[in-house]
């Protein structure tokens, strides 16, 4: 029987790998029409070479994170792949996780994001919808809310941040070549992040 | 001698600027390819790229060259995977001037920062 953290990465590339037609249409209006394909190919991989049976969350998501960097091909690849290993950097030895855990987990990955991207909130990448949603679920933890509550509260706050993307022109990856062209569009690297974030809530929300 | 990787998003521009730009010191063998995917399709791979630098290092360390957008993040995510094992650096060049001039530099046994400086000095130049 599989791991409960691999149940969950298992989840998230379901649903990349089912949204796979949708990202690609979205960066076919502002980017090179590769974001979804690149995506499902990492998340294929994923699936197959991340051990079913390893219980150490922190080794589960290294291993996640390597394989991304290895298979998806654009600079997604760096991003999500930096994510996902920072992410289990501060969970490694860990089986279980608390709700301050995955908060922590949460902002190493921000910040993985920020460092390999060079990037700040407001350039219409992943961060629009990364930071608000680390921003509602450390409010939440904050005010003693539950875990669903939570979750919740950070994917209702990156599916805003992914609307707000629609209203800001990109400056950073080939989206920034559009100019002001690329206002209008939802930002895909935005949209695969609401798509992991909302993956990780049905997950918990089932388990 | 310094060892110099070459990466693209496409493994035919990377073998092709190895084999273009050792043209200019046929016994410098310390020039190695890191273009696309495992499975042939165009991108770039921090992993190959790294296994690329342990190649070409020789104990002096390694120069990278890129060529565009995640190319770059690539091969920094390659670096910070190095976690400094040996002295690796990205030149901010144009990838076919600035191979064939590090090729040149470091087959004359430059060290890392000259055969980087020589290279970084082909980007202001003009074609015309």
């Amino acid at each position: 029987m599989a791991t409960l953290v691999y149940d969950c990465i298992a989840g998230i590339a379901k649903t990349i790998i089912d949204n796979r037609d949708f990202l690609t249409d979205l960066d076919r209006e502002i980017g090179d029409a590769d974001h979804g394909v690149n995506m499902a190919r990492g998340f294929q991989a994923v699936l197959e070479k991340v051990p079913q049976d390893v219980p150490d969350i922190g080794a589960v998501l290294k291993k996640t994170g390597m394989t991304l960097l290895s298979t998806v091909g654009g600079a997604s690849g760096p991003l999500y792949g930096t994510a996902y290993m920072e992410a289990g950097k501060v969970s490694m030895g860990k089986e279980t996780l608390t709700p301050e855990d995955l908060r922590d987990m949460l902002d190493a990955a921000v910040k993985g994001v920020e460092k390999r991207g060079k990037a700040v909130q407001g350039e219409k990448t992943m961060l629009d919808a990364l930071i608000p949603a680390l921003e509602a679920y450390t409010a939440k933890l904050e005010a003693g809310a539950s875990l669903l509550e939570m979750l919740d509260a950070a994917c209702a706050a990156a599916r805003d941040g992914v609307e707000y993307t629609k209203t800001i022109r990109a400056t950073k990856g080939r989206a920034s070549y559009l100019g002001d062209r690329s206002i209008g569009h939802q930002d895909p690297g935005a949209t695969s992040a609401l798509l992991t974030l909302e993956a990780i809530r049905d997950y918990c929300r089932e388990a | 001698m310094v060892g110099l990787v070459i990466v693209s998003h496409s493994s035919k521009i990377a073998e092709g600027v190895r084999d273009l730009a050792g043209q200019m010191a046929p016994d410098y063998q310390n020039l190695i390819p890191a273009g696309g995917l495992e499975d042939g399709s165009l991108g770039t791979d921090p992993m190959k790229i790294l296994d690329a630098m342990k190649t070409a290092n020789e104990g002096d360390g390694v120069a990278l060259l890129v060529d565009l957008g995640s190319g770059i993040m690539s091969a920094e995510t390659a670096v910070e995977l190095l976690d400094g094992e040996f002295p690796a650096r990205i030149i901010d060049a144009p990838l076919v001037e600035g191979a064939v001039v590090a090729v040149v530099e470091a087959s004359t046994g430059a060290s890392l920062d000259e055969v980087v400086a020589a290279a970084e000095e082909s980007r202001g130049e003009l074609k015309l």
